[in-house]
């Protein structure tokens, strides 16, 4: 690098750190917080730029909740909360909530005869199942389906969607303006008054997204094998979708079960960005949310995962071209390297000038595409640091393996350059305010913020702790975590004609 | 503008409280919820104007962020690459940027780039290719100085294609380890024709074909201030901007214009295709038939038609096929329209294998319904409600306006078309509904392909109909014959032998 771009490099760090202090003001001056008297926590963000606005519900309770011999749980919850209330997508619910009472006895009794270790009475089980089909569609006669969603849709709900991770549940669309109050109703009802209407039918559909997602996509298989592995203790060992055994047993009883436990408002924050004005907005948003009782935070113990000491590996021969993933575990969120595993990541993997590009792709031409990154599976407790890379035609995983430990190596042994640790510090306050500009991201940010670190400015100030990172940081927190002890190894071979053979006998 | 519009909102505010209570109590009823008229809202439209040398450009201020992002969109894409050089252009597309330019490499521009957290990048499409940045406000004269190079003076060097081919190499090994990708790919062939260029797929021969002459031709053929449309958004002053873009590009000769070949269709016979893999256990199911343009009249009711028959959470597909038979987690149709050419029909849907023949027929029921049980006017007026009331999304950022106007722009469309657009929607009637269904979407001229462990089906595939195998197993690059004899595409040769 010349002096020039020194120099202008230098006004450029000036400029981005003022831009992102900018931010943080103006948006002091824009954002209110309220937590309510039931402990839910409101957000609102004045961004008047179109007459729209962005809302996201943050639920502090993931997959890491779901109970044991109930995988999918959460994820299963959330598809029922697009299944309407006790006042929409029914015709008389009433008679429609003694329909499904019937629904879960008729269930468990059918399951308690499919469980059964010994003597299970074939046609009795028979009987139990029809009788449980019997009583689905005695209740199914009430539903008016997906009321709930059509009544988002009609009114211009835009992006509608929801989603369940290790670690929270997130519900989102975007609305006109003028549909606030609108909003404010469905989206406090819908956890005033969840109706665990068409439930078996649902989990099906489940099941159909746990083959798309895992049965039928060997990325999808791979992963969910490694992450198992990696973890022993930890309920990051378990996968969010479920595994099939549990997603074919558990029942509305038991989302239920699950809603009353964690759907919580003081697990909940509640973002609004847009068109709006904080003054007129949070007393809506407070007549309508208030109305959710409090209840006592649940026990939340998990098992602390134990340190790792020999590596693990798990290798899958599939009919599709190789891939290797490695991750070592790290501490969580809250501790004071995240800024430096997040300045290890950009640095192994941002762009064209990243070490693992440069290295594996650039300059020895083994690797299509490699990177590193952190949050894997979630991050609210201690997790992986991962590296992958897929291999060329002709090369195979050892070699991608080899590869990224000598640039773990590189990153244990030598300091990094200046240019680099700027690059670093440069594009984080770069992105932070690339990641302003939309209400949708704006939502979804400030509720993980505010959830996690019960605070958004934490979104603004995650910028000064790269800031502060250093080059013996990261250089003590490689040495600290990058062991091989320490790792998980994640192989994806190409089955051989032969290997085909064998297994082709069954 | 943007005290003006509050001032509106507070009005309509202070009258509906004056009139009704709607902040003292709340709604037991979400019907009960008054909802106020949206006020008016005119989004900022981007200064438009023509360069003497034939650029258009599009000027569009957003002062919200210190950001300046801009893009140039270049005519002509792959659909007018050369049918043995397949792949030619998203390797040009690489490439312009990684190649580097006269004064800069493109590890170079990496590097001057990064340290400014700033992006140049090139791409290509089918039927254009482009340049674009993104920089901080204060880095625009050094960024924009990188994009110009690369826009005007790139140097396609010879290691970046070698490693762009290597890339096309591995995208090409792996395209078969994906069954939606699988399905996507297959069922378009069968809605174009395997050869259309909109279709048709890069191979290793033709990847190898490619030399760094041909990029070179190519941008010297395309890349003339008269074929591009450059778009600028963020934190500028227009005039200024303006002043600057003409003194930069004043100098640049106009060169001749962009000609395109007439595109042939040939849509694969009626029928079922299908294509055996062993290693799931969930089915992907494609219809496909070809498709409309968006000037085509029946454009609107064809929208209001895919809206209530295959789109969101309350059409009839999702309603039936997902919510009530808990048959799929993803399914969706729509007769599909695209700018300058005909789009395609698609049914789609994926399931369990063993419910892969019970879900086919599934589709065809809720196709037959249409003829016996048409689109209602209620669902007419939900779908409707649907795409007006949330019509404000095509335009709520200064940049979705830009891009909407820069794809107007390309293909010929009015600056007003969003306009008309929505007086062509809330126009639609039941009938238009029931004839965009009868005209587009038949049952009989259908291709269908299933993407799936055939060993598991709950009935065989030919039950339904004679049944064509699709072989997609990678010829091996040239040279290297036999090469991929022991890979995955030995076994689903193998699984189709298997399965006849």
């Amino acid at each position: 690098m010349n002096c020039r771009s020194l120099k202008s490099f230098a006004i450029v760090l000036i400029l981005a750190a003022l831009a992102a202090a900018q931010d943080m003001a103006s948006f002091e001056k824009r954002t209110t917080v309220k937590k309510l008297d039931n402990g839910l926590t409101v957000v609102i963000c004045e961004r008047p730029e179109a007459p729209v606005f962005s809302f996201f519900t943050h639920v502090d309770a993931g997959s890491v909740q779901d109970p044991l011999g109930e995988t999918g749980l959460a994820h299963m919850f959330e598809h029922m909360a697009f299944k309407g209330t006790d006042k929409i997508g029914t015709t008389n619910y009433p008679a429609e909530k003694v329909a499904l009472e019937k629904v879960e006895q008729t269930y468990a009794a059918y399951i308690a005869e499919r469980d059964k270790p010994v003597g299970r009475d074939e046609q009795k089980l028979k009987d139990l199942e029809k009788a449980w089909k019997d009583a689905v569609a005695e209740a199914n006669k009430y539903v008016k389906p997906n009321e709930f969603p059509q009544i988002v849709e009609i009114n211009g709900g835009e992006d509608l969607n929801a989603n369940t991770s290790d670690d929270e549940t997130n519900y989102f669309y975007s609305f006109p303006e003028n549909r606030l109050e609108l909003w404010a109703y469905l989206e406090s009802e819908r956890f005033l008054h969840p109706v665990m209407r068409e439930f078996y039918k649902e989990r099906n559909v489940v099941i159909e997204e746990r083959r798309m997602r895992v049965d039928s996509n060997p990325i999808g298989r791979l992963l969910e094998q490694f992450t198992t592995a990696a973890f022993q203790a930890h309920p990051y060992h378990r996968p969010t979708i479920g595994w099939m055994s549990d997603l074919n047993s558990f029942s509305a009883t038991d989302a239920k079960q699950f809603f009353d436990k964690y759907y919580i408002p003081s697990n909940m924050v509640v973002t609004v960005v847009g068109d709006v004005k904080a003054e007129e907005t949070m007393p809506v948003v407070e007549k309508y949310f208030d109305r959710i009782p409090s209840r006592p935070k649940p026990d939340e113990r998990t098992t602390t995962e134990p340190p790792q000491n020999a590596e693990r590996r798990v290798v899958l021969q599939e009919m599709s071209q190789p891939l290797y993933l490695e991750g070592y575990h790290r501490p969580d969120y809250r501790s004071p390297d995240d800024a430096v595993y997040d300045a290890i990541a950009d640095l192994m993997s941002n762009g064209r000038t990243s070490r693992l590009y440069r290295a594996l792709v650039r300059d020895k031409k083994i690797a299509a595409d490699s990177a590193g990154f952190t949050g894997l599976p979630g991050n609210k407790y201690p997790h992986l640091f991962a590296f992958y890379a897929f291999p060329l035609p002709g090369h195979k995983p050892e070699e991608m393996a080899d590869a990224i430990h000598v640039e773990i190596e590189k990153l244990k042994n030598e300091e990094i350059s200046d240019e680099e640790l700027k690059m670093i510090k440069t594009r984080a306050k770069a992105n932070l305010i690339r990641s302003l500009g939309s209400n949708e991201g704006l939502a979804n940010n400030l509720a993980l913020y505010q959830a996690r670190y019960d605070d958004w400015r934490e979104l603004f100030r995650s910028v000064d702790r790269i800031d502060k990172v250093s080059k013996a940081d990261i250089r003590r927190v490689a040495n600290q975590t990058f062991v091989p002890t320490n790792r998980t190894a994640g192989i994806i071979e190409t089955k051989t004609a032969a290997a085909d053979q064998e297994g082709g006998a069954q | 503008m943007k005290s003006h519009r509050s001032l509106i909102l507070l009005s309509i505010v202070a009258l509906l409280s004056a009139v009704a209570p709607r902040a003292a109590a709340q709604a037991t009823d979400w019907q009960q919820i008054t909802i106020p008229p949206l006020p008016a809202f005119h989004p900022q439209q981007p200064k438009r104007f023509e360069l003497p040398n034939g650029m258009v450009v599009f000027l569009q201020e957003d002062h919200e962020l210190p950001i300046i992002d801009g893009t140039a969109r270049i005519r002509s894409g792959s659909r007018s690459e050369p049918a043995n050089k397949v792949g030619m252009l998203d390797m040009y597309g690489e490439v312009w940027r990684t190649g580097g330019t006269k004064a800069q490499t493109g590890d170079q521009l990496d590097d001057y780039l990064e340290i400014r957290a700033a992006k140049v990048e090139t791409g290509s499409t089918v039927d254009s290719t482009t340049v674009s940045w993104s920089c901080l406000k204060g880095d625009f004269d050094d960024v924009f100085k990188a994009f110009n190079g690369v826009l005007r003076e790139p140097e396609f060097r010879a290691d970046k294609l070698d490693l762009a081919q290597k890339e096309m190499y591995d995208a090409i090994s792996r395209r078969n380890d994906d069954v939606g990708a699988i399905a996507v790919r297959e069922s378009t062939k069968l809605a174009y024709g395997a050869n259309n260029p909109y279709a048709r797929e890069a191979e290793y021969a033709t990847v190898a074909a490619v030399t760094r002459e041909d990029l070179v031709d190519w941008h010297h053929t395309h890349v003339h201030p008269n074929n591009i449309i450059l778009g600028i958004v963020g934190d500028f002053d227009s005039a200024a901007m303006e002043a600057k873009l003409r003194q930069i590009f004043g100098d640049w000769p106009k060169g001749p214009a962009v000609k395109e070949d007439r595109i042939e269709f040939q849509p694969a016979k009626p029928g079922y295709y299908l294509i055996p893999k062993e290693d799931v256990n969930q089915s992907s199911i494609r219809m496909t038939e070809l498709g409309i343009r968006r000037d085509n009249p029946d454009y609107y009711a064809a929208q209001v038609f895919n809206e209530a028959f295959g789109g969101g959470f309350s059409s009839r597909l999702f309603k039936s096929i997902r919510t009530q038979q808990g048959l799929a987690y993803g399914v969706g149709a729509g007769i599909g329209a695209a700018f300058d050419h005909q789009g395609i029909v698609r049914v789609s849907m994926s399931t369990k294998s063993a419910t892969t023949v019970e879900s086919i027929q599934a589709l065809y029921k809720e196709i037959d319904g249409l003829a016996q049980n048409p689109i209602s006017d209620d669902e007419i007026k939900r779908a409707k409600d649907s795409i007006l009331n949330s019509f404000v999304f095509n335009f709520d950022s200064p940049e979705k306006v830009l891009h909407e106007r820069m794809a107007y722009e390309f293909y010929g469309y009015p600056a007003d078309y969003l306009e008309r657009y929505r007086a062509g929607i809330e126009k639609v009637g039941k009938e238009d509904v029931a004839r965009a269904a009868t005209k587009y979407l038949h049952k009989e001229k259908l291709a269908v392909l299933v993407v799936g462990n055939t060993a598991d089906f709950d009935k065989p595939l030919d039950s339904l109909g004679p049944v064509t195998k699709v072989d997609i197993s990678i010829p091996p690059p040239p040279g290297e014959k036999g090469a991929n004899e022991e890979g995955p595409a030995t076994s689903v040769r193998e699984a189709e032998a298997a399965n006849n």
